[in-house]
């Protein structure tokens, strides 16, 4: 197991007003991403539990792009990975902000 | 005075040994070893037939069990490497010398006996290749050969699955070469006559009936987002965009994806009769939604496969088959048409380099190339025009008269950015090279060369290489959608971003493709059981697909 944990300031809060939200499984090569709107809205977290170790610079791109497309402002997102490929991360957080778009 | 007769003379001294162990030309399989050192000579050259998909496994258990100190050094000749006796005679010192084309499930023994140098490895071959080769300097001096029954004249019926077997016949019989066939059941009349008796010498009933591989199942219910996201992508970036009609399908859950996806996405797109009519393709399960909806004129196949031959022999409006309804497959006519009228190829593989050099060879695994190479490759041979072909070759070449420009095939690579336990398709420098110098090959196994490649597809876009003008533009192409990899992170990104201006490369939004619609319930069908339902229960899929 290893973890991660990325912090970025964001130019605008994450779109919607749903407190939380949770997608996908803890499955060999998929991921649970579990998003709570906690936090300060120029500010997110994204908190990693993975597998496998040693793809550290592969999670900070991933999260890097993810960020700046999604703005998710006051976001705390926390990852259970079994080892998902990147594309799969992505999809995956993507599909958690899209959910939390949806109003309270 | 030269004797010009001295290989016919030969010949019927290996018949007439072989008929001590035979009444009339019929053999018992317990006497396949007899026959076999009777007939066959030190250092022959021989073809046991391993096709992709139907093997000749008593044949082989035959030769694997003959006694080397009798029958040694032979040169094997044969498009598959697939049952362990194919490598087995090997170890036995029954054969020394090997020239193949495919090796899927024996991928890893056999880079072991390379590297060990068990194995003396004249090439790996297209099989195109290879059968030209029966006809110049590799012709068999025996062949041995699996069919589904004969008559007692030798008269063969090959079934679905009649693959390589009139090729291995054609070469080795009219070439003073003996041919030896096992089949299921000798009969009284065969259902039809694929191969003509008075070329086949000697036929043995088998102890039990051949074995084929099913190799072009793949279950729906495997399917990932990810492989519908890039399904999507090349039906809208590339199918639509060139109109192709005409085309081959190599192996893979990306293809397999497009198939079940031509039926409801692709409907929507209103592409129906405008893409993928006419296929030279195997019978592939996940093809029945879109036979069923009217999307395919017809299909030419290079074997059968496992649990189609029902629906197929209802369905001759679409298939070739024989006055007795079954399938006729013929491997070499069927990469033919792949490679001259087929107007695109697309295919996965596990590595691609910067110059877009595809390989399936890695460190510990040598698969062989089988026919992507002869239908992933722009035939120079080609002549007549169709629109798909004519654009691409305008794309690749935009000066000089119209009139004498060729068009170019469509070659198109379906990857995933990332193979399964994170290994990256995406490299620097392919391990066939790696390969090649640990072996001693003077060329590495390369399956489809970069300068034939026109399109990458990955789950971040599609790079078209056609509009790529030198070897820095086409690297930062290739870079620009290889994701999160290594060579992808390598990019440099104001150029890939030029490269998206200006259309090299296309990613999901600019195809007007959402990421998150990407959603299992495009499939026409999500499992094995939805498919035998499209095909009215016709379709019978083997035991290890049965999961309900």
């Amino acid at each position: 197991m290893e973890s991660l944990t990325f912090r970025h300031s964001t130019t605008k809060p994450a779109a919607g007003t749903k407190p939380m939200a949770i997608i996908g499984v803890v499955a060999s090569g998929n991921l649970e991403v579990l998003l709570e709107r906690v936090l300060p809205p120029d500010s997110c977290e994204i908190a990693i539990e993975t597998a496998i170790g040693g793809y550290g610079d592969v999670w900070e791109a991933v999260v890097a792009d993810f960020v700046a497309r999604a703005q998710p402002g006051g976001l705390r997102i926390s990852i259970n990975d079994g080892g998902a490929r990147p594309d799969t991360v992505s999809l995956r957080l993507a599909q958690g902000a899209r959910l939390m778009e949806a109003s309270a | 005075m030269t004797d010009w007769r001295s290989e016919k003379t030969a010949r019927d001294a290996r018949i007439a040994a072989g008929r001590a162990h035979a009444q009339g030309k019929v053999v018992q399989a317990t006497s396949v070893v007899d026959l076999l050192e009777a007939v066959l000579k030190p250092g022959d050259r021989v073809c046991l037939e391993g096709d992709n998909q139907k093997q000749a496994d008593c044949l082989a258990r035959g030769l694997a069990a003959c006694d080397p100190s009798k029958i040694h050094d032979l040169h094997m000749v044969q498009s598959g490497i697939v049952l362990p006796e194919h490598l087995d005679v090997f170890e036995t010192g029954v054969a020394k010398r090997l020239d193949y084309s495919y090796s899927g499930p024996q991928g890893g023994r056999i880079a072991k006996m390379l590297y060990g140098g068990q194995i003396e490895l004249g090439a790996v071959h297209t099989y195109l290749e290879l059968f030209a080769r029966y006809f110049v300097d590799l012709t068999p001096n025996v062949a041995l050969i699996a069919g589904v029954s004969a008559d007692r004249d030798g008269n063969l019926y090959t079934g679905p699955n009649t693959e390589d077997t009139p090729t291995v016949v054609e070469a080795t019989a009219f070439k003073n070469g003996v041919v030896i066939a096992q089949v299921n059941e000798i009969v009284e009349k065969v259902p039809r006559v694929d191969i003509p008796g008075d070329r086949i010498d000697f036929v043995i009933e088998a102890d039990k009936p051949f074995y084929v591989e099913p190799l072009f199942t793949r279950d729906p219910a495997a399917m990932t987002e990810t492989q519908i996201l890039i399904a999507m992508m090349a039906i809208k970036g590339i199918y639509a965009e060139y109109g192709v009609r005409r085309l081959n399908h190599g192996i893979g859950f990306g293809t397999a994806a497009i198939e079940l996806l031509l039926p409801t996405y692709a409907e929507k797109l209103g592409l129906k009769g405008q893409i993928a009519t006419h296929w030279a393709l195997n019978p592939h399960p996940t093809l029945i939604p879109a036979i069923e909806s009217g999307w395919v004129k017809q299909v030419h196949c290079f074997g059968s496969e496992v649990g189609m031959d029902r629906y197929i022999r209802e369905r001759s409006d679409v298939f070739f088959t024989g006055a007795d309804g079954s399938l006729r497959s013929n491997r070499a006519f069927c990469q033919t048409a792949g490679l001259y009228a087929c107007d695109m190829f697309i295919g996965a593989t596990l590595q691609i380099d910067l110059a877009g050099h595809s390989s399936t060879v890695t460190q510990n695994r040598v698969a062989g190339f089988g026919g992507a190479p002869n239908m992933g490759s722009d035939p120079h041979g080609r002549r007549h025009p169709s629109a798909a072909w004519m654009k691409a070759g305008h794309e690749a070449e935009i000066v000089g008269d119209r009139a004498l420009m060729r068009g170019r095939k469509l070659v198109v690579q379906l990857v995933e950015t990332f193979g399964d336990k994170l290994v990256p398709t995406f490299v620097e420098k392919l391990d066939a090279l790696e390969l090649a110098k640990k072996s001693g090959l003077e060329l590495a196994p390369v399956m489809i060369y970069g300068d034939d490649v026109t399109h990458i597809v990955t789950e971040e876009g599609i790079a078209n290489l056609l509009l790529c003008r030198n070897a820095d533009e086409r690297e930062q192409a290739i870079r620009g959608v290889a994701g999160y990899t290594e060579v992808g992170r390598g990019r440099d990104r104001a150029m890939v971003q030029a490269l998206r201006e200006r259309g090299v490369i296309r990613r999901p939004e600019d195809l007007g493709i959402e990421p998150l619609d990407a959603d299992r319930s495009l499939l026409a069908a999500k499992s094995i059981k939805d498919l035998v339902h499209w095909s009215g229960g016709l379709y019978e899929p083997p035991a290890r697909f049965r999961n309900w």
